[in-house]
């Protein structure tokens, strides 16, 4: 499949997994391809971190204004987006910060109640009002998703999504504001979301995990419960973190220094020959890992390769992008997406 | 594989706390915190464990939905009330997975007045999602089940695996949060509006209610005052329950175990915790930091070695095969040279209290035996 149709099957893709797992980090390569590949994309941090502007060489911060982290063709990143609600320049990537507070100044803004937003805020009301509307954070959040996606300011919309555990309250909250609320904007808000959610043209949920037994585990469940409870469709699940397979790296070290015919203090060959084996084993369990997860979990897999920093900057971005590219063009366009 | 060695091994001069093998043998709590996905609820139960070992009687709690605890310990499910796991150590090995709701029930019975009273709030809507919404709820609720459990007695030892918390002040400021919630003013004056100095706050209030009646339709509102009004004459109690949980904090032999992986934003967190618990008069009794890479090679090896071959993949250089593993080589230095200085910030930032480095293992803990592999690597062993 073309990195193209491949970023076009839903505008809305939300990035959701366990901590740890490089969802950010996977959000980022995923702007990088898009953009890459001629599209407009906005990035949308919910927790206000800022690994996505480092991943791009930014500076960090995003805001509710947000900032361009890449341009095609253009040498800087800058800070200003100009107008939040003007579409974005294909090839272009906008990231900015989404948190309820600013999502519900911004709700009572349209709906005409300015004046009370800022007691709201000041008096500490909203915590209160969040803790008795159960689900009222998220549905502020993801409604002003579904507005940016009905806005059509961006070919591509991509969500770092809270945690897995917290991923599914996130997710969740329209269909249980649904049952809690009668009535109301906020109700009619919960039933776009609810709409948004279960229409995969519209929005789907990729998945990323580790190679590892409990990461494993975790995203198969969450898989299930995503479909089950929120209605909503996966796409290829994200492998982080795969040793590729070397070669080389199945013949013994002292075999390989022998055949070279170089002369090696053996304290550095034993060194060589733990960290071999060390990463061969690695790689088994990975492989094991890998296809349990393919047996348990029919969506299609794309596998991103593990590196040896953690410390994910621009020539990172495109060592993993060009991976997750390749895996994508490897899939058929008939591979399963779960309705 | 590297053998983990504390960087402050059992200080004897007092000045310092007397590390993990003092922690597990002495102390009655022992409070694990860390973000997410950094092995917290293995590291939990190999203190639990470690503890059975030394003959201790220890209780494990988790929050963790996912059942890795149950499955760490070799059991498909755990329940909210200590389940018995047995095995071969002189102690007692006890684990139970919180609840939150059942657990939230069995407190309204408690401070309710009445069977009415308590069902008023069990059905109420508001009620039936708190636990799910009102953020802290989760944490509240493990701090509960500690107290409950010190309260009825029984354990030498309960090791406290806390929620992954975005924030770290809401596992300590749990239980005064949901109290804040109750007494929440504008409910309270929506309920009682002729009480003596609260008119102007009833005209206030009423304000606002109309503005959250508009926004988020009048059933709501209904629902929540009928929430306050069921809770009404509860608070107290709460209060006071909150009260006696940080008691059970702060007192000295609680123990508080950050628990990191190398990644920069989970020693961020680390490091924010450890501020945390000195603002409130705590402090962190040890570091664990879990899945650090193995390092194969000193940097002089790693030079010889690229002197002795020559730049790799050009002209003259090392045969590809070579390469591969000197590449190999190298990337794991690399990676460990950077978790190192990633996690220098919080060996400072947690300072007198040891850290301890419990290495990327080559198997998943999924069973008493990996457990006990994990106790070992973090413990001085237990005499058999």
């Amino acid at each position: 499949m073309d990195i193209r149709s491949f970023c076009s099957q839903s505008r809305v893709v939300i990035v959701a997994g366990k901590g740890g797992v490089g969802k950010t980090t996977m959000v980022a390569a995923l702007a990088h391809l898009a953009a890459g590949a001629g599209m407009s994309v906005l990035v949308i941090e919910l927790e206000g971190r800022s690994g996505v502007s480092h991943a791009f060489g930014g500076s960090g911060d995003l805001g509710y204004a947000g900032a361009v982290l890449h341009a095609a063709g253009a040498t800087e990143v800058g800070d200003d987006t100009g107008d939040l609600g003007a579409p974005i320049p294909a090839g272009v990537v906008h990231a900015r910060t989404i948190t309820p507070d600013d999502a519900l100044l911004e709700y009572l803004d349209d709906h005409g109640m300015r004046r009370f937003s800022k007691r709201l805020l000041s008096s500490g009301i909203i915590d209160i009002v969040a803790g008795a509307i159960p689900g009222i954070r998220d549905i502020l959040v993801l409604g002003k998703v579904k507005q940016i996606e009905q806005q059509g300011i961006a070919d591509l919309v991509l969500v770092d999504a809270p945690a897995t555990g917290h991923t599914m309250t996130f997710l969740s909250s329209a269909s249980g504001l649904l049952d809690a609320a009668r009535g109301g904007p906020i109700r009619a808000q919960a039933a776009d979301v609810v709409a948004l959610l279960s229409d995969p043209k519209r929005c789907q949920v990729a998945l990323v995990t580790l190679p590892e037994e409990m990461p494993v585990n975790e995203v198969v469940e969450a898989a299930y419960q995503l479909e089950d409870s929120v209605g909503i469709a996966l796409g290829p699940v994200i492998v982080n973190a795969c040793y590729p397979a070397v070669d080389s790296l199945t013949t013994p070290a002292g075999d390989t220094v022998a055949a070279a015919g170089v002369d090696l203090d053996p304290a550095l060959v034993d060194s060589l020959e733990q960290a071999r084996r060390f990463r061969q084993r690695r790689h088994e369990l990975q492989e094991g890992q890998v296809g349990r997860l393919a047996s348990e979990l029919p969506l299609a897999q794309l596998r991103v390769p593990y590196l040896f920093t953690d410390a994910i900057g621009p020539a990172e971005l495109d060592t993993l992008s060009q991976a997750l590219a390749a895996g994508i063009e490897a899939l058929h366009e008939t591979d399963p997406v779960a309705r | 594989m590297t053998t983990p060695t504390p960087d402050a091994g059992p200080a004897s001069d007092g000045t310092a706390p007397d590390g993990i093998d003092e922690v597990v043998r002495d102390r009655s709590i022992i409070v694990c915190c860390g973000s997410g996905g950094v092995g917290k609820t293995t590291t939990s139960a190999a203190i639990a464990l470690q503890a059975a070992r030394l003959g201790r009687t220890a209780c494990v709690v988790t929050i963790d939905p996912a059942r890795r605890l149950a499955n760490s310990l070799g059991v498909d499910e755990l329940s909210n009330s200590p389940t018995r796991i047995e095995g071969d150590w002189p102690g007692e090995l006890h684990a139970l997975m919180l609840d939150p709701k059942g657990t939230f029930d069995d407190l309204i019975t408690r401070y309710s007045d009445s069977e009415a009273q308590a069902e008023d709030i069990r059905v109420n809507r508001i009620y039936r999602n708190l636990t799910g919404t009102l953020s802290g709820t989760q944490e509240y609720m493990a701090m509960e089940k500690l107290h409950e459990l010190v309260e009825e007695g029984g354990f030498d030892v309960i090791v406290v695996d806390t929620p992954p918390s975005r924030n770290a002040l809401d596992f300590l400021d749990a239980p005064r949060r949901l109290t804040h919630f109750l007494e929440n003013r504008v409910f309270q004056a929506l309920m009682a509006p002729t009480r003596v100095g609260l008119r102007f706050m009833g005209v206030a209030a009423q304000a606002l209610l109309r503005t959250i009646s508009k926004v988020a339709g009048a059933d709501i509102v209904h629902d929540a005052v009928a929430f306050f009004q069921a809770f009404e004459g509860m608070e107290e109690g709460f209060r006071l329950r909150a009260a006696r949980v940080r008691e059970l904090l702060v007192q000295p032999t609680t123990a508080f175990v950050l628990v990191a992986s190398p990644r920069p934003d989970s020693v961020d967190e680390a490091i924010h915790f450890a501020a945390k618990l000195a603002e409130s008069d705590m402090s962190a009794t040890a570091l664990i930091v879990n899945r650090v890479q193995p390092r194969f090679a000193t940097d002089d090896q790693l030079a010889t070695l690229t002197s002795t071959l020559g730049p790799g993949r050009v002209g003259d250089g090392p045969p590809a095969a070579l390469a591969d593993l000197v590449d190999n080589l190298a990337g794991y230095t690399l990676a460990s040279d950077r978790e190192e200085a990633a996690f220098a910030a919080a060996v400072a930032e947690v300072a007198p209290a040891p850290v301890y480095r419990i290495p990327l293992l080559n198997t998943d803990v999924h069973d008493l035996g990996s457990l006990a592999d994990v106790a070992d690597l973090l413990f001085t062993p237990a005499p058999r």
